[in-house]
């Protein structure tokens, strides 16, 4: 390409610089986990694993772990499903009402968190309430898919548009009924899109606090109503920071494994 | 997903499986799912509805049927006696929420404040997904979208009380706490996700394009003004809809580095949460769901939303 | 006063009021566990129950019976609390007295922490829970819609040796009979840097004096409840004002609260509402007067920064909290055990250490781990305790008894607390 060789210098530092701005105040977090004080003092005091050594015996960051992990396993599943197939359904078909439904599937995620919390929250509890039911981990999945289907619908729909529905065709033609064509040549096709577009949403359901805060009730403490809750504890704050500074070494593994998956079998270019 | 059986709806029974077979028109072992499917494949409108419908049930429906019983609700009143919701219909709540000029003001800074957000993590992302969409190779790549999407598994808070520690008087930084504290902090947190859609609109950018204009004579600045920037923009509203919706909602990074200030997300959750007036807030809710749709409408010829 | 409370089911037989009670009041938030705990009016400058109980006046409880015996545990107590007040041993293995209790008296504890009074009103509703570690607003809320049960405090041994200042107050009794044993207490204090601020304060003035020479270092609790410490601080310095509640302001009262805060917004540094944000403020010198509450002074001590505590000489808010039991709960028993074992010596020294406050057993004294505990909270302080005005949600009608004027409700305190801080 037509660069210059500064303006490829600028580009390279601003991509360093920026990755440093990303990195700087983990970097912060790692350390902190470590420091004496109890309330991050900085400079830090001194260094200590006792920090480590509670977060490893609570019971309750493991407890919040795995509450996040279900929700945020059942909110990807929903959106798998739901982003997948109003992707094929607007990519492949044209219709009235194509542009309101691809807006009405942002929605969720371009309105401020707290308006679908508050309003799932009231819907649930007029909904659920009459059943005698509370809100608990089906209400905080429902209210996580909700605005995860969008990143499964756009990884999919930048997919199939990418990949167009010659190959599909010709399968047909071939003989192959519409289920074997799907199993066969569209499902490969968009399966490192799914996988990206999950992880996407993975990711935020993971690290999802407001419209958690809304839909979760009192039962279910995810890994980020835990941390809240634990900023208000006395001497939790330290343990919080370790707890996040082993989740952001422990996520290069699933990203990784889902990049090297996709990548070996990126869709044609 | 790898599966069909569970997006087959039961089919008729095999009725004409079974019986004799006449010439060669003889249906192959599974024959309701290959029945269903001709009549899927012939059938373009009912694979369609089909298609469309659980997920329209679920946010055609459900969703905005929430929402619209929440905007329903901003005409209500709550009794101060007995805290419950009073069904009738006033315009109490947007006459107050027009008419008092601090929600005016709250209202303004919010959007500033989201336009700002927005305005930083662009100039940051732009370069920064151009290097690795287009500088990096390939086998870089990958890592490099691995390194902007680790910081999304580290706890929202905890990154927010890493800059309040770096922002201290006598922290690393010592900017101290205020509003532009709070843009900083919100324009980190929400940076990855302008980059990534950035990056997505790069990576779609061939190459050959970029060396066409370069063969046509045209300098790197000109190139990026006529071909490289058109055929992102859609990408870069994609990004700006997440930070600056992101930004809009939010009212726990403006409690943790905000200083003295507030922002509309807080004087939602203050009503709800701490007053239990729910009218209110839903009618103070209104605000950035204006703000949101209008942002949405303006932005929607662009293609933008297709790219997010 | 009366110390003893009568068996609530001497109390003279009421049915449901036609007019209004006292109201139901709004919620205070409690992003933070330590709960706003709310009161009506309490001690106060004047003697303590010599204004009788503003929060009862045309109250009448809904009749409900008082559990007349104790039997067996029924094998679980399901609970609704703060965060901090049933710790079983599952976010720090030392903190944990739930345990000791499931193993003394076979109760198996469900525990689910409430964020904010709301929610435990709504929790409580459901019928699941047997017992809630109520706070002020949520307590008479809970009596008056019927939620909550008189207990007979007879049926509860430790009651006896819990401080006489705790019993038979607005907030967790009704005509005498109460509705729950106290869980604890604590002030919200002046805190400052003893190396920045001199002469040592005495006073909220060094908060509110628009001309301090710590502008911009001075911070504040971010709730609508803190107008209330600025009418603490008015009834001291404008007696003409004549604010006798700190939670009962008409409209001229309030208006003054309310100027007073815009003015003091300029010299604010930041609100807070989070401990870990409170400690961090002071360590780093970004705040360096303000409010706090005792346990953060003392966290911040334990990290080597210099501040000190007071009360201030025109008194200050506070909290108090009260187990309260389920008006139909299924595990009765268990529940009756679990307030008991709550208020025990032991269990409630360790409870009142963890959260930082004043423990309401007076020999829970003799347990803590730290043998200053009581001292550093002033337990036994009842002169102490007497310049303390419990968190109370205001209400339309006036805690002070008076009738004729309308007093703010919380939901105006809200928004004027919007508009405060701009």
């Amino acid at each position: 390409m037509n660069l210059s060789r500064t303006a490829r210098a600028m580009l390279w530092a601003a991509l360093a610089g920026g990755l440093a701005v990303v990195y700087v105040p983990l970097l912060i977090v790692l350390l902190n986990s470590f420091n004496a004080d109890r309330t991050f003092g900085w400079p830090p005091p001194g260094f200590t694993l006792r920090w480590w050594e509670a977060a490893w015996n609570s019971t309750g960051v493991r407890e919040a772990l795995w509450t996040s992990i279900q929700a945020a396993l059942g909110a990807t599943a929903i959106a798998l499903v739901l982003g997948t197939m109003v992707a094929f359904a607007l990519q492949r078909h044209s219709f009235f009402g194509r542009d309101a439904v691809s807006l009405l599937i942002i929605l969720p995620i371009a309105l401020p968190g707290i308006v679908t919390g508050i309003a799932l929250n009231n819907a649930f509890r007029a909904v659920l309430e009459p059943f005698g039911l509370g809100l608990g981990m089906f209400t905080v999945i429902v209210g996580h898919a909700t605005f995860c289907v969008v990143t499964v619908y756009n990884n999919v729909l930048a997919r199939l548009r990418r990949t167009g529905s010659s190959l599909e065709e010709a399968s047909a033609d071939l003989g192959a009924d519409v289920f074997t064509t799907f199993r066969l040549v569209t499902f490969p096709m968009i399966r490192s899109a799914l996988l990206a577009g999950g992880l996407l949403a993975f990711a935020l359901s993971f690290d999802e606090i407001i419209v958690t805060t809304f839909t979760a009730g009192a039962g279910v403490k995810t890994l980020p109503l835990w941390i809240f809750e634990n900023l208000f504890r006395p001497n939790q704050a330290p343990v919080v920071n370790v707890v996040a500074a082993a989740l952001i070494v422990l996520s290069v593994v699933p990203i990784y494994l889902a990049q090297r998956l996709s990548g070996g079998e990126a869709g044609p270019r | 997903m790898n599966t069909t059986a569970n997006t087959t709806p039961p089919g008729p029974p095999p009725s004409a499986a079974p019986s004799a077979p006449r010439g060669g028109t003889t249906p192959a072992p599974g024959g309701p799912r290959r029945r269903l499917a001709a009549i899927l494949h012939r059938r373009a409108r009912l694979r369609l509805s089909l298609l469309l419908s659980a997920p329209m049930l679920w946010l055609g429906v459900a969703y905005l049927g929430a929402l619209a019983a929440l905007f329903v609700s901003a005409l209500w009143r709550t009794d101060t006696f007995t805290g419950d919701l009073v069904r009738e219909l006033t315009w109490a709540n947007f006459r107050e929420l027009l008419t008092t000029e601090v929600y005016r003001t709250i209202a303004l800074r919010s959007v500033g404040v989201a336009a700002a957000v927005t305005l930083i993590d662009l100039v940051i992302a732009f370069p920064m997904a151009f290097a690795m969409a287009k500088l990096a190779p390939p086998r870089a790549q990958r890592w490099l979208v691995i390194a902007v999407l680790t910081p999304l598994w580290a706890s929202y808070l905890v990154k927010a009380y890493a800059w309040r520690v770096l922002l201290s008087a006598d922290g690393l930084l010592g900017w101290g706490y205020g509003l532009t504290a709070t843009i900083i902090t919100l324009s980190y947190l929400w940076l990855p996700y302008m980059i990534l859609p950035i990056y997505a609109g790069l990576e779609r950018l061939p190459n050959s394009l970029l060396e066409a204009a370069g063969d046509l004579g045209a300098r790197g600045r000109r190139t990026f003004r006529t071909v490289v920037w058109p055929l992102t923009f859609p990408a870069v509203v994609a990004g700006s809809i997440f930070t600056f919706s992101l930004s809009l909602g939010d009212y726990i990074t403006v409690k943790i580095v905000g200083g003295r200030s507030q922002l509309i997300g807080n004087v939602v959750y203050d009503n709800i949460g701490a007053a239990n007036n729910l009218p209110f807030a839903a009618a103070v809710a209104t605000v950035p769901v204006l703000i949101m749709l209008a942002y949405l409408a303006a932005v929607r010829r662009t293609g933008a939303l297709e790219n997010l | 006063m009366r110390s003893t409370p009568r068996p609530a089911t001497s109390r003279p037989a009421t049915s449901r009021s036609a007019t209004p009670g006292p109201a139901v009041p709004r919620l205070v938030v409690v992003l933070s566990a330590l709960a706003l705990a709310v009161a009506a009016c309490g001690s106060g400058s004047e003697p303590t129950g010599a204004s009788a109980a503003p929060g009862q006046s045309g109250f009448t409880p809904p009749k409900i019976e008082a559990l007349q015996s104790l039997g067996t545990g029924e094998g679980q107590v399901n609970l609704v609390h703060w965060a901090g007040y049933v710790e079983d041993g599952s976010n720090d293995p030392k903190v944990d007295w739930v345990t000791p209790f499931e193993q003394a008296t076979g109760c198996q504890v469900n525990s689910k922490v409430a964020g904010t009074s709301d929610e435990m009103v709504n929790l409580m509703k459901t019928g699941e829970y047997d017992a809630v570690s109520a706070s002020g607003d949520a307590s008479l809320r809970l009596i008056a819609g019927g939620d909550v049960a008189p207990v007979d405090t007879a049926l509860i041994p430790n009651y006896a040796d819990v401080f006489e200042g705790l019993k038979d107050k607005p907030w967790n009794s009704v005509n005498g009979v109460a509705y729950g044993v106290p869980h604890g207490r604590g002030a919200n204090l002046l805190m400052w840097r003893t190396d920045v601020v001199k002469p040592a304060p005495d006073s909220w003035s060094v908060v509110f004096d628009p001309a301090s020479p710590y502008k911009g270092k001075i911070t504040a609790y971010d709730s609508p409840i803190y107008i209330a410490d600025a009418a603490v601080y008015l009834m001291a310095t404008k007696p003409d004002l004549g604010i006798k509640n700190p939670y009962a302001l008409d409209d001229t009262q309030f208006q003054a609260a309310v100027d007073l805060l815009k003015q003091q917004r300029q010299i604010i540094g930041e609100y807070w509402s989070d401990y870990t944000k409170e400690v961090q403020a002071f360590k780093s010198g970004d705040s360096v007067a303000g409010t706090t509450w005792q346990v953060i002074a003392n966290v911040a001590q334990a990290d080597k920064t210099p501040v000190e505590v007071t009360l201030p000489k025109e008194g200050a808010t506070g909290w108090s909290d009260t187990w309260m039991v389920a008006a139909g709960a299924k595990n009765p028993n268990c529940a009756y055990k679990w307030l008991d074992w709550i208020i025990s010596p032991k269990a409630n020294a360790q409870v009142a250490e963890y959260f930082g406050e004043a423990p309401s057993n007076a020999k829970s004294c003799e347990m803590t781990a730290d043998p200053k505990h009581c001292e550093t909270f002033h337990a036994t302080d009842e002169e102490y305790f007497s310049k303390v005005w419990y968190w109370t949600t205001p209400i339309a009608q006036c805690l002070d008894g008076r009738t004729d004027v309308k007093c703010k409700d919380y939901a105006e305190w809200t928004r004027a607390w919007t508009e405060i801080k701009g």
